[in-house]
């Protein structure tokens, strides 16, 4: 099972540490975390995703409530929740038709062409990560150079 | 506010939480702090080996139930009392560990005897706080001692840089503060309880599993009213032992590894168990899979986390397991619940009880463990504390030293840390001066931390080392005779050193007790001894801790005495 946890925490130097350093020495797994600083700056917001069967993410939730620095631990509801990443490709061409085939590949996933070059461009895509990895699969026949993903940042919908 | 230096402050917060004693070395980072010993009312008791110290401030705390306090220096006494931490946090036990650390504007630049004890030590605190400026030292004081006697209790390290103790501030000393992502304990729910006593009434087999959880929150009486209410047999983990009284009717000893025969096999038989304050480690319940199978189980801890970590439970009661237990005392007297004397289970526990009383073999010869450690149990008054070492006398204390005052019991049992007993048996001392303290050691063990025999004897602290000393390392050589053709490598310990020789050389009274007779005068002597004294015990090298269940195999499935 896939899961989200939003995890808010005190914004205090050592936090990061402490939370990866949990899911290390618990043998969980970390698929991907990204880390802000909320609307009230004594706090920021993690947000990992991560895999395991139910029992285990029962308790990598109750691992991470139990830690002090963590104010507020929940797991998020895929259905109820507002998640993205934001992924840059850098992919390569091979001649002008590539190009033209890869704008309408961007076009359909709702990204953006950057920095486009005669034997690569930059693409900046926002989705879910699933729709990034469709894409990236989509992608790969005409050359994936790098890959930069920030993590996927979540919240629950109001009234969900 | 007072204006003073950190240092100065570190011990104002000390002594307003009642500590009365440290155990510490000091070092080129902590002597601010030491400087403040001058100047203040704490006692400071010198250790040879920082680990030492950490032991020394968990058996206080373990004893006392109130954080115990050890100091260390930076980078190399810090990375010293790492083991004594891993201890305290794998046996849950309070602790407050203060290092000394450089100067803040040399962190991160390797300076000398600088190590990053905060990251180092993470996985093995309940919390640390390493204060920035010499005003933030009484709130890490405070919240460092609720936090680790609050709750599950733990230890908790305070890293401060030696700067930070040089530095003077106004100083603020709250009473009132907050943690907001610290929640120590839960309110038990009342229909959970209930519901538990339903499944407890309505099973044929039911029985207790008292584990460490029961002895750290005092929960004894509320754990013998249920059991004599509801004529339930009563079994503990390891860390439980003694949270009942082990001569009492209803009592059938710790389960697991090397556990009660009797203990084992009627949690084998149970269909319903009352698990309290445990965490169903490996070492108690054997396989996972085996204990599940047949059992419905309620599980009683003050700590969320460990409801369903090690084992699926079918009720869950979340909360100081004290207040869980009045509770069910509570709706018991209510419903005027009480169950027969007589149920078949309840005899079929003491015919079995009876049988391995009488049927348990044990060594034949004079000296054998268990005539040992009777014959200590005979002669120690039952409020004296006991503490244990590591390995086979370990086994045998928990399988032949009955305790009967609750309580009264302490062993490295989660870390399993070799050289936690006599130093650990130091602070339970300096704790409860007013008993005797007995360190149940083996020679491998004892070996550790045998320097701490000069703290016991300077400073004035007449606790007992009773080593069955087979010159081996037992319990790996037992593996070794078990489990590996009896191929027997790294165990010998050459007779080396003489005991009685090393404990006078501290000024210690060293007895060597070769016969049930000279055992029994050196028992004596050492009660009656005004000087730690070491009392040494040739045992045969040979002779196995059983019964043995092998790991990974199921409790029922034990290894007998032949």
């Amino acid at each position: 099972m896939w899961a989200i946890l939003s995890i808010l925490v005190e914004n205090k130097p050592g936090i990061l540490f402490k939370v990866t350093h949990l899911f290390r020495s618990r043998n969980f797994n970390i698929d991907s975390i990204s880390v802000g600083v909320t609307e009230d700056e004594n706090y920021s917001r993690m947000t990992i995703t991560t895999y395991g069967d139910d029992k285990q993410i029962i308790q990598i939730v109750k691992q991470l409530d139990k830690m002090i620095d963590t104010v507020e631990v929940k797991q998020l509801d895929e259905h109820k929740t507002l998640f993205r990443e934001l992924c840059i490709f850098n992919i390569k061409l091979s001649s002008a038709n590539d190009s033209m085939e890869v704008n309408k590949l961007v076009n359909a996933y709702g990204g953006k062409v950057h920095d486009v070059k005669k034997d690569s461009l930059m693409v900046e895509l926002t989705a879910t990560p699933a729709q990034i990895k469709a894409f990236e699969e989509l992608a790969k026949p005409f050359g994936i150079i790098d890959v930069a993903r920030t993590g996927v940042a979540a919240l629950q919908r109001s009234g969900a | 506010m007072e204006t003073m230096t950190g240092a100065k402050a570190l011990m104002t917060a000390m002594e307003k939480e009642g500590v009365k004693q440290v155990f510490g070395l000091p070092g080129g980072a902590n002597l601010p702090m030491y400087d403040e010993f001058a100047r203040c009312d704490i006692r400071h008791i010198l250790v040879r080996h920082e680990q030492s110290a950490a032991h020394m401030a968990d058996g206080f705390g373990r004893v006392s139930r109130k954080p115990g306090v050890c100091f260390a220096t930076s980078g190399p006494g810090a990375t010293n009392i790492l083991t004594g931490l891993a201890t305290a946090q794998a046996d849950s036990a309070p602790m407050i560990a203060v290092t000394g650390q450089v100067p803040v504007a040399m962190i991160g630049k390797d300076a000398f005897q600088e190590s990053d004890i905060i990251g180092m030590a993470n996985p093995v605190v309940k919390y640390s706080f390493q204060p920035r400026l010499p005003g933030e030292v009484p709130e890490a004081v405070r919240k460092g001692f609720y936090i680790a006697e609050t709750g599950r209790p733990g230890p908790v390290l305070l890293d401060i840089p030696k700067d930070v103790q040089q530095n003077e501030a106004p100083m603020d000393f709250p009473d009132e503060f907050k943690i907001q992502g610290y929640h120590p304990w839960n309110d038990p729910d009342v229909a959970s309880v209930q519901k538990a006593v339903d499944m407890l009434v309505n099973s044929e087999r039911p029985i207790i599993l008292a584990g460490g959880g029961t002895i750290i929150s005092s929960a004894f009486s509320e754990l013998q009213s249920v059991a004599e209410t509801l004529m339930l047999p009563v079994v503990t983990t390891f860390k439980g032992k003694g949270a009942f009284p082990e001569n009492h009717p209803l009592s059938l000893g710790p389960i697991g590894m090397h556990g009660h025969a009797e203990a084992n096999k009627m949690m084998a038989e149970s269909d319903c168990v009352l698990a309290i304050g445990t965490r169903f480690s490996d070492r108690s319940v054997g396989t996972f899979e085996a204990f599940e199978k047949r059992l419905k189980i309620i599980h009683m801890d003050v700590d969320p986390a460990e409801i369903g970590k090690n084992q699926t439970t079918n009720i869950a009661v979340v909360g100081d397991v004290r207040a869980s237990l009045r509770i069910m005392v509570k709706l018991l007297l209510q419903k005027s619940l009480k169950k027969s004397e007589d149920s078949v289970w309840i005899k079929h526990v003491r015919e079995t009880k009876e049988y391995w009383k009488e049927n348990l073999k044990i060594h034949p010869g004079e000296m054998g463990a268990a005539k040992i450690l009777r014959k200590l149990r005979e002669l120690l008054p039952k409020e004296s504390v006991v503490t244990t070492e590591v390995g086979q006398h370990q086994m045998w204390a928990s399988l032949f030293y009955d305790v009967i005052q609750p309580g009264t019991f302490f062993s490295s049992t989660g870390l399993g840390t070799m050289g936690w007993g006599f130093p650990a048996s130091i602070g339970a001392k300096v704790a409860r001066p007013d008993v005797p303290v007995v360190d149940i050691a083996g020679d491998g063990s004892f070996s550790m931390t045998e320097n701490s025999l000069a703290t016991a004897v300077l400073e004035d602290i007449p606790v007992i080392v009773f080593v069955l000393n087979n010159s081996t390392l037992g319990m790996v050589a037992q593996w070794q005779r078990t489990f590996y053709d009896r191929r027997m490598i790294g165990v010998d310990q050459g007779g080396c050193p003489d005991y009685v020789k090393l404990a006078e050389s501290y000024g210690a009274q060293g007895i060597r007790a070769q016969s049930m007779d000279e055992l029994d005068k050196a028992i004596k002597s050492a009660l009656s001894s005004d000087v730690a004294t070491v009392i040494d015990i040739p045992i045969d090298p040979e002779e196995d801790v059983l019964p043995f269940v092998a790991p990974g195999t199921s409790l029922s499935d034990m290894i007998l005495p032949s």
